[in-house]
């Protein structure tokens, strides 16, 4: 038995050094974004609504001049875990937009102020007309990209297999804000002897460090009125928080419910075993 | 074992009933008196839990459907719809997305299982194929459903495992066309694939039936494998004993799903498939979903598109050789010494098969893939058929009692049958 433990243990051996060199070759130059601390993350996990109300703000001002959030509404904004706003500031948010309706009685389209039911709006009038705004490149809708992006933290064996099965241990799901967060503050003059096209701008964290998008965020831009520090980090983590909720607006619903379901399931099976152990205690088995 | 019938109607209602549809004396035999062996451990609690997953996927996946559309420019919408709009929407998607998942734990576990204490060898032959016909199922039903959100992993997924079939002689690019509807992975694809989704689980569960219709018959393996010889000494009533064991298995099953509907629900998806599905873009790196990859390691393994194709399909076809293959007479792993080495080390090949499946190939993963791929070949068609011929089996205890008396009774009797079990902790 012994020998064929060393025997397996060799062969493992072998295998990370194989696995090695070839992961060496394609090393790309990109950084690993930082973790933050997140106010929804692990188990009891719920959102920082003046965080979102600010991340709210950030998107309006800043980012909704390019990319959409078609699956969102603005009556979402007064959502119990989401930024919950009240539901007169939601009305005077969507009014402040026109809205394209129609056809009328006269089979014309008209605008119209926007209302707590419609979904938010995009500058653009269609995909084409966003990319030639923005040098051929179509910035990619905001509704679920904090779910849609993420990355690893390794890509050698058995890195990479411990740190998977660390996160579902952990409940590490910020992957996708961290990510944002780290790309919004990853912009940097490129390394010597590197070109850069134009229309293209370096960034550490994107993959291939190559990024239509100019860097969006500088201090000062957005104005907080609670006091928050006027900064581009904090604009970053801000608006990550939103967009996670905008990807997962019943995250905190999810959680809250998951407790429960937690502890019925644990308790029931606690009993279970003591009826199972009742049962087979006169079973030799 | 499917002895006499032991159910005794209690009432006019129920005799009046058993003379014409005896359908509790069916249920009362299957699931109340038939005779299990008393010493199963608890990787013998996966038949349950996998029909309690069946269970699970089909009741999500219908309410699913009253709100999903399959239709390419809405399908995408449509799940979105269904995690915002749509109530406990995300807990249905959840269950059902993870539940895939989970279901594919159970199965691989139960497939080990069947593996370790050889419950694939006669008189069981017909219930381990009608298994592999299940699995064969069950992976079409998850590879379309991971279609139907219309995000680019599954679009970009039907590709690559459609155009496998383009691999065939001749007829392959017709056969492709015929399958995607058209000239590409489009709308009729994601049409025909939610029929197809929603058919095969109703035969999936058709065949489990016919599963456990044979296990009925043939009895029960047991960690001794050894058969039944004394159905008084050797087995139990299934109620309450393996209920009870079952229905705590069961729980505890539900709670590792539980932990990753609740805290980790997109982990074992692919963070590309909330992209929605674009023809013009390829992702940087194509993976199928985790419970492909040591087939998908296998397939992209040989240098051929035809031949992997070939491997892929033989990888699991062979499965149902195994009866035939395996030469031994013994059972159990319990008593053959160095066919557990080697199922040890098959365990750790299909692992190491599925890391190098989720890894971007290279020349150093190629290769590694290669050798465990022919490993993989060579544990089927070489090794077993040899060692059932050359390897020395331990003393198989007379009967299950004895294995049981062997075990419980004194330090000194426990020998081999207690170390080697693999785990008895569930």
């Amino acid at each position: 038995m012994l020998k064929i433990k060393i025997a397996l243990f060799a062969g493992f051996v072998a295998v990370a050094g194989a696995l090695s060199p070839a992961t060496a070759q394609e090393a790309h130059h990109n950084l690993v974004p930082e973790k933050q601390n997140w106010s929804f993350s692990g188990p009891f996990g719920t959102y920082d609504h003046a965080q979102l109300q600010r991340g709210y703000r950030v998107f309006r001002e800043v980012c909704s001049n390019c990319h959409s959030m078609k699956f969102m509404a603005f009556r979402n904004l007064a959502d119990k875990g989401g930024p919950e706003f009240s539901e007169s500031q939601v009305k005077a948010l969507a009014a402040e937009y026109k809205i394209k309706d129609g056809p009328n009685d006269a089979g014309e389209m008209y605008e119209r102020a926007g209302r707590a039911s419609d979904y938010f709006p995009w500058t653009f009038a269609n995909p084409e007309a966003a990319k030639a705004a923005n040098g051929g490149a179509l910035p990619p809708d905001m509704s679920v990209l904090a779910k849609a992006r993420s990355f690893h933290r390794c890509d050698w064996f058995p890195c990479d297999v411990s740190n998977a099965l660390l996160d579902v241990v952990t409940q590490y799901q910020e992957h996708g804000p961290d990510y944002i967060v780290g790309l919004l503050n990853g912009y940097a003059t490129p390394p010597a002897g590197e070109e850069i096209a134009p229309g293209l701008n370096y960034n550490l964290v994107m993959p291939g460090n190559k990024i239509a998008m100019a860097k969006p965020l500088s201090d000062g831009q957005v104005d907080y009125t609670d006091g928050t520090p006027k900064t581009a980090v904090q604009y970053s983590r801000d608006v990550a928080a939103f967009l996670m909720w905008a990807a997962e607006p019943k995250l905190e619903e999810r959680k809250k419910t998951g407790f429960r379901a937690m502890v019925f399931l644990i308790l029931f099976a606690t009993l279970m075993w003591f009826v199972k152990r009742r049962v087979w205690a006169d079973v030799a088995h | 074992m499917s002895g006499h019938s032991s159910y005794t109607p209690s009432n006019g209602f129920s005799r009046w009933l058993d003379n014409r549809l005896p359908i509790v004396r069916l249920a009362h035999d299957s699931f109340v008196s038939y005779p299990t062996p008393r010493n199963l451990n608890y990787f013998w609690t996966f038949g349950g839990i996998l029909s309690l997953m069946l269970v699970a996927q089909i009741v999500t996946g219908i309410v699913l459907v009253m709100h999903y559309t399959p239709e390419s420019t809405m399908a995408f919408g449509s799940v979105e719809h269904i995690m915002r709009d749509v109530n406990y929407g995300w807990l249905l998607r959840y269950l059902h997305a993870n539940g895939a998942s989970m279901f594919f734990v159970a199965v691989y576990l139960h497939m080990f299982r069947g593996l370790y204490y050889g419950s694939y060898k006669a008189p069981r032959e017909v219930l381990w194929i009608l298994g592999v016909i299940i699995f064969l199922l069950m992976m079409a039903t998850g590879f379309m459903g991971y279609v139907l959100p219309w995000g680019q992993m599954s679009f970009w997924g039907a590709k690559v495992i459609t155009s496998l079939f383009s691999a065939i002689p001749i007829v392959g690019d017709s056969v492709t066309t015929w399958l995607w509807g058209g000239y590409s992975v489009d709308n009729p694809t994601l049409n025909r694939f939610f029929s197809l989704h929603f058919l095969l689980p109703f035969m999936i569960a058709g065949v489990v039936i016919l599963h456990v219709w044979a296990l009925h018959v043939v009895g029960q393996n047991n960690p001794s494998g050894v058969e039944v010889t004394d159905v008084n000494k050797d087995t139990v009533a299934f109620t309450p004993y393996a209920t009870t064991k079952d229905g705590f298995a069961m729980l505890c099953f539900l709670i590792f799903y539980s932990w990753f509907v609740f805290y980790v629900p997109n982990f074992l998806g692919h963070a590309d498939n909330y992209i929605p599905a674009n023809a013009l873009v390829t992702p940087a790196h194509i993976v199928p979903e985790w419970y492909y990859l040591p087939f998908y390691a296998i397939l992209r393994a040989v240098p051929s598109k035809l031949g992997g194709v070939i491997a892929m399909f033989s990888a699991i076809a062979l499965l149902a050789f195994l009866p035939w293959l395996d030469t031994s007479k013994v059972r159990s792993a319990t008593f053959r010494p160095v066919y557990r080495a080697f199922f040890w080390i098959l365990v750790i090949v299909c692992l190491g098969l599925g890391y190098l499946g989720s890894q971007p190939p290279t020349d150093g993963t190629t290769f590694v893939a290669r050798i465990f791929t022919s490993y993989y070949f060579m544990h089927f068609l070489v090794i077993l058929p040899l060692l059932g011929l050359f390897e020395t089996p331990l003393k198989l205890p007379t009967s299950i009692a004895d294995a049981i008396l062997a075990k419980t009774g004194s330090a000194a009797a426990m020998g081999h049958a207690a170390v080697a079990e693999p785990n008895t902790k569930g």
